[in-house]
């Protein structure tokens, strides 16, 4: 009984988190069905508070439907969270997998570029990536995903290195077996829970740098996203606050969802160290 | 250790020279790679300029020359200290930057402290309370903290204490017109347009703090000293104070210097939602602008003020844990 109640109680992030993901990601699957108009359109009085007839979250200074735009804004979010977190993960599990591997000059080599990467202001760095690159959709995924794989490239380094002195991997090497075959059957395969973890943790974080990058003007400036919806909502802020409020709710639950869904699968696929690792997380803020 | 912590800050500054020469060049091949070059930039701002004028242009800043020799100018001018010129502001790229250091670091000095302050002592109640609803009650505060958007909650407290309450001012650094900040009115000024943006910073990283102390601490607890401690007949309290969280801060040490680049992350968006005249809002003026130079100016400094900050919190942790000097390699 005891158990069973535990096992609910560290369940309930993974139940939650996976709830408002679904929920978030069939609203942006069927934005197209919900609002058929282009979220940039003009479709009502401006300024209307949230509750007008037709508008249950009003328009903002342009007379754009509120509920559209956020809508919409959750595809440019879960697209940016998910390929930004994919870029990252493909790159930090390639440098921790080479460096923890081959130890030596290629660790040195490796880990002194990964120090660089996050001793350097990384939020700094995307944005003048992609001022340089020029706003899109692809810059913003490039710049966030070049900026924060150091933390999966540390985990997997950490894992690899550990698999590497396995007796399995000994016993493998005297078989044989190349170092692709090696590297890929054995030290990736070992490292996958905590990269899955991290990739969710990740994805939180992307949407959070995304969110920041639009506030400052730097989002695609074809598609709506929830971080140029605060921005643009800033100038009537005193008169008008929901125009900045309401998107900001909207990237809150979707960071939310990611980090119970981390936490939550931590639990699951980690139980011992949980609860450490948990603590260890660290975050970049946006 | 008199001459183990010199020879260790040594080993420290070589460790991390690599480091910022690989920032150099980034930052000269990133200087490349934007399109256009000080010159168009020029040609852009005058309004008009011949192809033969912006040659000679190019040729009187040597822009001409082969990669190596543009390279090579450019170190030599870092090594002058000279970080280029922004034309958009009339002025050299380091005077800029000089001229907003202060009002940065200000905010994010009061960020850490009021960061530290909180999530240290929310972090201690949370371990001493292990597993009652006050634990669980922080610990979901700070779960909060980390998935709030850092504008979003600048914004919230401008609509709830400058808008609505109207206690505190919404943007700045200080009153226009208003004291100067030799007199104790100006520094209660400053204080007032101060505290809504340091509290908006330290939002983030009060989570950060209250999770590591409470790990910390409760890693601590089971620490056979501790045992020793009680068994003397410590109060609790003591034995919480004096032996665990003194050990338990090394940690807190650690990942301020780790969070110090995202911090200055963090202090652009800050300054930019309150308009504090910081290296931030340079930034962000200069991305309005698309004054690559001028970014360029900041990031490089500001990624040099990373590395040295670091290296004073490596001395400062040297200082609390002193087998640090002599272990590792």
């Amino acid at each position: 009984m005891k158990n069973l109640l535990h096992s609910l109680w560290s369940s309930r992030p993974l139940f939650a988190g996976s709830t408002i993901l679904l929920a978030i990601t069939a609203m942006a699957l069927a934005a197209g069905l919900l609002y058929p108009q282009d979220p940039l359109d003009m479709v009502g009085r401006a300024n209307l508070w949230p509750g007008a007839p037709g508008f249950p979250l009003g328009t903002d200074m342009m007379g754009r439907d509120m509920a559209a735009g956020i809508v919409y804004g959750a595809r440019v979010s879960l697209l940016v969270g998910l390929f930004a977190a994919l870029l990252s993960v493909l790159i930090g599990v390639w440098v921790g997998v080479l460096a923890g591997y081959f130890g030596g000059w290629v660790d040195d080599l490796l880990m002194r570029t990964t120090e660089m990467f996050q001793t350097l202001p990384s939020f700094l760095f995307a944005i003048v990536l992609v001022v340089i690159l020029e706003p899109s959709i692809q810059s913003i995924i490039f710049a966030i995903g070049v900026t924060s794989w150091p933390q999966i490239a540390r985990l997997v380094r950490a894992e690899a290195m550990r698999v590497r002195s396995a007796d399995y991997v000994s016993a493998a090497i005297t078989i044989g077996l190349g170092h692709g075959r090696i590297l890929g059957r054995h030290i990736l395969a070992n490292s996958i829970a905590p990269v899955v973890v991290a990739t969710s943790i990740l994805m939180a974080q992307a949407i959070l740098t995304e969110a920041s990058l639009s506030f400052l003007g730097l989002g695609d400036p074809n598609v709506i996203s929830w971080g140029s919806m605060v921005g643009a909502g800033r100038s009537t802020l005193r008169t008008a606050w929901y125009m900045s409020v309401l998107p900001g709710v909207a990237i809150f639950l979707t960071v939310i969802s990611f980090m119970l869904l981390g936490n939550g699968l931590n639990d699951r696929l980690n139980p011992r160290v949980a609860r450490k690792q948990r603590a260890a997380t660290t975050l970049v803020p946006a | 250790m008199s001459s183990a912590l010199p020879r260790y800050i040594a080993r420290r500054l070589l460790q991390l020279a690599p480091i910022v020469l690989i920032i150099v060049l980034m930052t000269y091949l990133l200087l490349r790679l934007a399109p256009g070059d000080l010159v168009d930039v020029m040609a852009g701002e005058s309004g008009a300029a011949t192809a033969e004028y912006m040659a000679e242009l190019r040729r009187q800043f040597s822009l001409d020359q082969s990669s190596m020799t543009i390279f090579w100018n450019y170190l030599q001018g870092l090594a002058r200290l000279d970080l280029g010129f922004s034309f958009r502001n009339g002025a050299p790229v380091l005077d800029l930057i000089l001229t907003r250091v202060g009002p940065t670091l200000l905010l994010m000095s009061a960020s850490i402290l009021i960061a530290a302050v909180a999530g240290v002592a929310l972090g201690v109640i949370s371990a001493k309370r292990r597993g009652t609803v006050l634990d669980e009650a922080i610990s979901t505060l700070s779960t909060l903290g980390f998935a709030t958007p850092v504008f979003w909650v600048g914004l919230v407290l401008i609509v709830v204490f400058s808008v609505q309450l109207r206690w505190l001012p919404a943007s700045g650094m200080g009153t226009i017109g208003g004291p100067g900040l030799t007199t104790w009115a100006g520094l209660w000024d400053l204080l007032r347009h101060l505290t809504l943006p340091a509290a908006t910073l330290s939002f983030f990283y009060l989570s950060i703090y209250v999770r590591i102390t409470r790990s910390a601490m409760l890693e601590v607890y089971g620490l056979d000293f501790v045992r020793t401690a009680r068994a003397k007949g410590l109060s609790e309290t003591r034995v919480a104070l004096r032996h665990v969280l003194r050990n338990a801060l090394l940690p807190v040490v650690t990942i301020t210097g780790l969070q110090l680049g995202s911090l200055l992350g963090g202090s652009i968006v800050v300054e930019t939602v309150f308009s504090w005249p910081g290296l931030g809002r340079l930034a962000f003026d200069a991305v309005f602008q698309r004054d690559i130079n001028l970014l360029l100016g900041i990031f490089l400094f500001s990624s040099f003020l990373v590395v040295v900050m670091n290296l004073f919190i490596d001395v400062l942790y040297a200082f609390l844990d002193p087998r640090i000097v002599t272990q590792r390699s």
